[in-house]
């Protein structure tokens, strides 16, 4: 316990009157009139200047029209549009080129300025629209029925300019007069179970998958009938009415006895919209994006 | 001296409360007020109108399955967000919405102009299972929404309740409400909810023939960011010219 009776090294200060208190006094507890540190005060003193300044110069003060503009005319508006338009300005003269040369010329040998812009653009354009179904590796959704771009099977034919122009129009949407479209009959609706059972088996059986070899025998007959008008005779497919190729090991909706069957049975109908903005109203990109994108999906590994 | 004449306030909590008062409405009234009047945040577009019936229970659904928690709904004005998502949000793009859903927190993608961007078909295998599509997403899955059956029993009580807080709903779409909320989920359905909601998009979003909360939250995901006519928009000249 302290000494009650000796004041405090402090109080003995204040009782011979030395620094200034403020006069408040709680319970005998007295204030020290301290001027402030003077690099707070200064601190202080350059933030009032700071926001005067500040204000000044940006957009601050609400009047009765609108807020006063600043002297440096900031706006975030502004500065995006001038953003864009520099970076469209930066990338003008090899977009235009884009769009001039003819697309299958365009490759790393020939134009590699070109090319090397088309791959990288393209990748931001695919990254933006095209990832949502095709994935972000262009390995397709099997289960969805999204294609694989990796691979060297094509619906529709896998040279640039066929590329370019399922991109530009889309696949069996309403948008485009120009899309893609084939639509191939639900057997369910046509053919009994025991002939349906039949050509999945012989389907099974000519792309080199365990079959039932008696069942896809008597399915050979029910699929030159009924099948080979598009898939053609052998099961090659016809890419001029995007019938896909029956022989390889590549499915678009998977090759097990279930999904083979489901697509006699009901038929599929992928969609893919038409993205040319020249062709289609809900087309959004252009053509020289168009272009990148599809020299890029040709580029990842089963371009023709 | 400078200090005897706060000692008055300070020992007086009446004139101290007020003088606090007068100080912060002062400071409230500058920085709110404006908000009412400047013509860049009230700026009026083409297109926008209230939330269709259906529209607003998908949004309700968005709200209580926290999806603002992963998504944001505000495209930044900056270059690298226009190009991915499109032209940056706007104040009016958010005015019938209460509360707002600008979000803070991108675990997901922005969704401020999702609409249209997506298949219903693609809408509907990513609720249902987001890694069959996106195999990096780390989103949950909201399978159940397709099970659950919605009745349109409290749209009207919604829909009156935002009328309250200041949504232009007229006595005709509250009255339409319930017929609207169901024939928004039909094919070939009634034409009227077109006419009440402009550029409302009409079908069977989930491809049940209940109307169910996946159609509800399809309908909203498909209409975010698609109202407003960007070919008519002109950025505020004050703020534009430089």
């Amino acid at each position: 316990m302290s000494d009650h009776k000796t004041p405090h090294p402090e109080e003995q200060r204040l009782l011979a009157g030395d620094p200034e208190t403020t006069g408040h006094s709680w319970d005998g507890i007295k204030e020290f009139n301290n001027p402030l540190p003077r690099w707070w005060l200064w601190t202080f003193y350059a933030t009032i200047v700071w926001g005067i300044a500040y204000t000044v110069m940006y957009p601050a003060w609400p009047l009765i029209n609108g807020a006063t503009p600043g002297i440096l005319g900031f706006s975030t508006r502004a500065n995006v549009a001038a953003d864009i338009e520099r970076f469209d300005a930066m990338n003008a003269d090899i977009r235009t080129r884009l769009t001039e040369v003819e697309l299958a010329a365009i490759t790393l040998d020939a134009h590699p300025d070109l090319y090397n812009y088309a791959i990288q653009g393209g990748a931001a354009v695919f990254a933006t629209w095209c990832s949502q179904c095709h994935g972000a590796g262009a390995a397709g959704v099997q289960a969805a029925g999204y294609p694989n771009l990796l691979d060297d099977d094509w619906l529709w034919g896998g040279t640039v300019d066929e590329i370019h122009f399922t991109i530009s129009h889309g696949i069996r949407n309403a948008d485009d007069p120009d899309a893609r479209y084939s639509e191939m009959p639900a057997f369910g609706d046509l053919l009994g179970d025991a002939d349906i059972a039949a050509v999945v088996q012989y389907l099974r059986n000519v792309s080199g998958q365990a079959a039932d070899v008696t069942l896809a025998a008597a399915g050979e007959a029910v699929y030159l009938e009924n099948c080979a008008a598009c898939h053609l005779d052998d099961g090659a497919g016809d890419r001029f009415l995007g019938a896909p190729n029956l022989t390889d090991a590549i499915w678009l909706y998977g090759g097990s006895e279930a999904a083979i069957e489901h697509s006699v049975r009901f038929a599929r109908f992928g969609v893919m919209p038409p993205w040319s903005a020249q062709a289609s109203s809900a087309g959004r990109l252009s053509e020289d994006q168009l272009r990148a994108v599809s020299i890029y999906v040709h580029s990842l590994g089963g371009g023709e | 001296m400078a200090l005897e004449g706060h000692k008055k306030i300070e020992t007086n909590a009446t004139l101290l409360l007020t003088l606090s008062f007068l100080a912060v409405t002062v400071g409230g009234i500058v920085e709110i007020a404006p908000l009412f009047y400047l013509e860049n945040t009230i700026e009026d577009v083409d297109g926008m109108r209230p939330y269709a019936p259906l529209e607003l229970a998908g949004r309700e659904i968005y709200i209580r399955e926290g999806c603002y928690v992963c998504h944001s709904q505000m495209i930044r004005p900056m270059r690298d967000e226009v190009e991915r998502y499109g032209h940056y949000s706007l104040a009016a793009e958010s005015q019938y919405d209460h509360p707002f859903q600008w979000g803070s927190k991108r675990t997901g993608p922005d969704l401020a102009r999702v609409g249209g961007r997506y298949s219903d078909e693609w809408h509907v295998d990513h609720f249902t299972s987001p890694q069959s599509v996106v195999p990096e997403s780390v989103m949950p899955a909201y399978a159940y929404l397709a099970d659950t059956v919605l009745q349109p029993t409290h749209v009207v009580d919604l829909m009156r309740t935002h009328r309250m807080v200041g949504v232009p709903y007229s006595d005709e779409m509250l009255e339409n409400a319930r017929v609207d909320f169901i024939q928004q989920a039909t094919d070939f359905g009634d034409p009227g909810v077109l006419e009440r909601y402009p550029g409302a998009q009409q079908r069977d979003f989930d491809g049940q023939p209940e109307v169910t909360e996946m159609d509800a939250l399809i309908a909203y995901m498909q209409m975010l960011g698609t109202l407003v006519d960007f070919s008519t928009f002109m950025p505020d000249q004050a703020f534009a010219s430089r």
